[in-house]
């Protein structure tokens, strides 16, 4: 996404009003995906049914319309909201430089297990951010995922997803 | 004083080495449980429901409503520590809870929160102990049309909450709504918004969403400002918790009117999280610090908490003498019961006086036991937060992605998380009220498929909600509190235009 | 007629449950102890909800394997209720010759797919055994007047149309099929059904007369029954039920007579089943036929099955197969009379 055409400094990497505009559009949006579908399942009084399934929703979906397309319209005519900063580059790199790793680590727990993922994503968390070594960083991910399988699969009887490793010991 | 003497057995039966050892087993496995987000007490007490078999019925339901209580204790351990609600109806909590986290003043927030939950408990079993023919019978007036009315008061209770923009609240409110009608339609069978697709069948979890917005949305956050939760250098106070009871007398009409809720919504069965979410929203409007509300207010902490207690341990009640349970871990004692070879239902009282007293003498001993053990616990819980944030962060975001999954074993809600937390990031930043979308999520699905009926029942008439003096009156003040800041925007316009 | 091929399904069932059971474990036992085991924690999954009565019998299994030490590995209880127990038959699809994994069913195994057109069908499992079936009983306030089922479809006849309120669980289910065919016999009447989240919830509608009438299962409702707050009209069964002992002061289950007998001719029956997921080898299902018979050995599950007033029906392979088919259709035919199917 980009939303620089109205930060002008360096620094800054999208304003709060841009913002703003990006969310109330995004929330129309829903907003007639819900009345699109609410529509097809039949809002009217029915027979048997009573109320049909779209009747709730649909009315629900109309208030978020009302609303966002009020937040819009304030959003594109109040210009304070350009001069307003709503995330520095610096912060948001910060930002980033943890949903980017989450996003991997989700990715990944499908495929390697949760323990395995967990370990590494905690060991890498620690290294990058708090400098420690990779050797303690390792310790204490595998310290927790050990403690999280113990207490999941061996005591709580609740499956979490697993990976080969996993498969290898036979569970 | 039949009651009394009643009571006085089931404390004989209880108080031996063996049931005292198994209760303090229960509460610190519920406290795990309730820690954990996504194992909930329903979790725990059914997975180990098959190793109580081999124990005699009371002993057995002893370990197991410790357990419950566990768990309600240790929902509030995270939502006050690091914003991520363990249990739902811990939710509530986490509105002024994380605020006084962030001042350095967890152990005072995790005192009062123990303490008001305890005295929530407390209440609702003199309640069971005394009141529960009257009590069960109450019970069965509640049709389709006053859980509605019940639903409508939560929701008029705690609207207009948050300062900031209405149009933003409401837009806030109507996602959640829209959310919540995600999936299959309960009324008719027919599927919403699912598009096809196998994953949106079940919807949108409200816990998955609650851990989303609150704990990963908190996390980002955090991220901006630099690498710490605020509060870390809170000084180790070890007389925390006599300092924090001195001032949580003060705060008695908090407390009897949460109680009052709690008891009800527990009963009715409205449940413990609405519970929770109602009795803030009242505290916050009749409070004289009600305008500090979410700021880090030690009464928007005993609200809450009081209430969910109240309401968790009251929903016990239609359980044993209705068969109907009224919170999901009570479906699974109800399971239990009957495996023991104990019918639920009215009649339990009478053939079962043992087990009954039992229980309730239990439930006395065991709120006492749950309270002693996570007071001591509060300096030792508060000293989580010293741990450095590059190890806390990530161990937070596993238990979170490991709590969206256990929801309902699914990957689709790990990633539904994940969207929840930039949402929650962006939210929060833009100014839109976060509660209103959590409310509706979770009060959405009821609200519908109650009014629904009421329409059947009906047949379309909008008289259902007047139609006896106790739904009558349940939406009348629901609509007195949902006027309540145009009447009081009135009143105060009147005082401004008389000359002084 | 529809209500002739409702019938049918009653019939065709031999109610002889222990003479089975006995065959199949003299045919089991020894094979088991050689053939196929399970290496790692067995996962049941249960499509629907934590309390009603398909989760109380799987927990209930659950607990009786453990109790009895039935199983070499621990049998893992996970309720996947989403969209009226869909996720639960996706998840088993998903998963095809996955032997560590079991279903048990109710009537949404063939309702659900066809009333929101799902690509699901039971035959993307694999059957392994019927353990029970569920009765269905036709229960009013005991307060009403109405002391027959006779007399209930009366008053419908002659009330206003609407005018009843039958409480049942979920929407497009058994309940409101069996509703669906008592509204046939009402002439031309309809009556309201109100859908509500489980059993349990609609057995205290009906105490608490927000609904005038519900087909609940018995054990959703015996305790009310026990306790003199509901009356049971007629079981739809072909023949009375087989427990004699008194429930109540002056009724055992055996002493409801069968809406038949009351001039309602109506038979339904719910399957309380086990499957595998697709594709498992005969190893496989026989050990779990094996493990399941010596569930059903036990007294306790004896005590349950007299609890729920369950019809002891067990039946395993061609037989089931053939049993499953034959539901099947039969919900099929009944879901289209009442239009229920999704288009």
């Amino acid at each position: 996404m980009s939303h620089n055409k109205d930060g002008g400094g360096e620094k800054r990497l999208v304003s709060t009003r841009t913002m703003e505009i990006a969310v109330a559009l995004i929330l129309l949006l829903v907003a007639g995906i819900v009345i699109a579908d609410s529509l097809r399942l039949g809002v009217r009084w029915r027979e048997i049914e009573g109320p049909g399934a779209g009747y709730f929703p649909f009315y629900i979906g109309v208030l978020l319309a009302i609303s966002s397309v009020v937040v819009l319209i304030r959003a594109a005519f109040d210009k304070s909201g350009t001069a307003t900063n709503f995330v520095s580059k610096p912060a948001f790199r910060q930002v980033l430089a943890v949903l980017v790793p989450l996003i991997v680590y989700v990715a990944a727990l499908s495929v390697i297990g949760i323990y395995i993922a967990s370990a590494v994503y905690i060991a890498l968390f620690m290294w990058y951010f708090g400098g420690y070594s990779p050797l303690k960083g390792a310790a204490i991910g595998a310290a927790i995922s050990l403690s999280l399988f113990l207490m999941f699969e061996i005591w709580f009887l609740v499956p979490l997803p697993k990976g080969p490793v996993e498969e290898f010991f036979g569970f | 004083m039949e009651e009394l003497s009643a009571l006085w057995g089931g404390f004989i039966v209880v108080l031996n080495p063996f049931n005292l050892a198994l209760m303090i087993v229960g509460i610190l496995l519920g406290v795990v449980i309730g820690v954990l987000p996504g194992l909930g007490g329903a979790n725990g007490v059914a997975i180990l429901l098959p190793l109580t078999f081999s124990m005699p019925p009371t002993s057995a339901i002893i370990m197991l409503s410790c357990i419950y209580w566990g768990a309600l204790f240790g929902g509030a351990i995270t939502s006050i520590l690091f914003n991520i609600p363990g249990e739902p109806w811990s939710v509530a909590t986490t509105f002024d809870g994380h605020p006084m986290a962030q001042q350095g003043k967890a152990d005072e927030a995790l005192t009062a929160a123990f303490t008001s939950s305890f005295v929530g408990a407390l209440v609702a079993v003199i309640v069971i102990t005394f009141l529960a023919p009257v009590v069960a019978k109450f019970a069965l007036k509640f049709g389709p049309a006053e859980l509605f009315a019940v639903q409508f008061l939560t929701f008029a209770s705690f609207i207009g909450m948050g300062k900031g923009s209405p149009f933003k609240t409401l837009a806030s409110m109507t996602l959640g709504f829209a959310l919540a009608s995600v999936g299959l339609d309960t009324v008719t069978g027919q599927l919403r918004m699912t598009f096809g697709t196998a994953e949106l069948l079940t919807g949108f979890k409200f816990l998955t969403a609650v851990i989303g917005l609150f704990g990963i949305g908190e996390i980002l956050a955090s991220m901006e400002t630099g690498l710490s939760f605020a509060g870390t250098h809170a000084r180790l106070r070890l007389n925390a918790v006599i300092e924090t009871w001195k001032k949580l007398p003060a705060y008695w009409a908090t407390s009897i009117r949460s109680c009052i809720i709690g008891c009800w919504m527990g009963i009715t069965p409205g449940g413990a999280t609405p519970a929770s979410f109602m009795s803030y929203g009242i505290a916050k409007r009749f409070s004289k610090n009600g305008e500090r509300f979410g700021k880090g207010e030690l009464e928007g902490v005993v609200a809450p908490e009081t209430a969910a207690h109240a309401a968790g341990t009251s929903a016990l009640l239609p359980m044993l003498t209705l068969g109907i349970p009224g919170s999901p871990t009570a479906a699974v004692l109800l399971g239990g019961l009957l495996i023991w070879g104990l019918q639920p239902g009215p009649l339990l009282f009478v053939e079962q006086k043992d087990f009954v007293w039992g229980l309730i003498a239990s439930m006395y001993l065991g709120n006492l036991a749950g309270l002693v053990i996570v007071l001591t616990c509060v300096p030792l819980f508060a000293a989580i937060l010293r741990i450095p944030f590059s190890i806390v962060a990530p161990a937070i975001l596993v238990i979170c992605a490991v709590g969206a999954y256990t929801v309902n074993n699914a990957m689709f809600d790990v990633w539904m998380m994940v969207m929840f937390g930039i949402v929650g990031y962006v939210f929060n930043k833009l100014g839109y009220p976060l509660p209103p979308l959590v409310l509706a999520l979770v009060l959405g699905d009821m609200a519908e498929s109650s009014f629904r009926q009421s329409m059947l029942l009906s047949q379309g008439s909008l008289t259902i909600f007047w139609s006896n003096e106790l739904v009558g009156g349940i939406m009348t003040l629901g609509a007195l509190l949902l006027s309540w800041p145009v009447i009081a925007w009135v009143l105060d316009k009147f005082r401004e235009a008389k000359p002084a | 007629m529809e209500l002739h091929r409702l019938r049918t399904l009653g019939s065709t069932l031999p109610g002889i449950a222990l003479g089975v059971a006995a065959a199949l474990a003299a045919f089991t036992s020894p094979s088991a102890a050689q053939g196929w085991q399970p290496t790692r924690p067995v996962t049941f999954v249960i499509p629907a909800g934590t309390g009603g009565g398909a989760d109380q019998m799987a927990r209930f299994i659950q607990g009786i394997v453990t109790k009895h030490n039935l199983m070499n590995q621990p049998m893992v209880v996970v309720n996947k209720a989403g969209g009226a127990g869909l996720e639960g038959f996706l998840d088993m699809k998903g998963t095809p010759r996955d032997p560590h994994k079991l279903v048990i069913t109710l009537s949404n195994l063939f309702t659900t797919p066809l009333a929101t057109g799902t690509p699901f069908s039971w035959k993307d499992l694999t059957p392994v055994a019927m353990l029970a079936l569920d009765q269905f009983v036709f229960w009013v306030n005991a307060e009403s007047p109405y002391k027959s089922a006779q007399d209930y479809i009366n008053a419908i006849k002659s009330g206003a149309d609407h005018q009843y309120k039958m409480g049942g669980t979920g929407a497009k289910q058994e309940d409101q099929i069996i509703t669906a065919a008592i509204e046939r016999l009402t002439g031309g009447k309809k009556m309201t059904y109100v859908p509500f989240a489980g059993g349990g919830a609609v057995a205290v509608q009906l105490v608490g007369k927000h609904v005038d009438s519900t087909v609940n299962n018995p054990i959703e409702a015996v305790a009310q029954w026990k306790a003199g707050a509901l009356r049971p009209l007629c079981i739809f069964d072909s023949k009375r039920s087989t427990y004699t002992a008194k429930v109540t002061e002056t009724m055992a289950w055996s002493d409801i007579p069968t809406c038949k007998e009351s001039g309602v001719d109506i038979e339904y029956q719910m399957l309380r089943g086990i499957f595998m997921a697709g594709g498992a080898t005969p190893d496989q299902v026989a050990y779990y036929v094996g493990l399941f018979t010596r569930v059903m050995e036990t007294p306790d599950w004896r005590q349950f099955m007299e609890q729920g007033a369950f019809n002891q029906t067990v039946m395993t392979g061609p037989q089931y197969r053939q049993w499953i088919e034959s539901a099947d259709k039969l919900h099929y035919d009944l879901m289209k009379e009442a239009n229920f199917l999704a288009n």
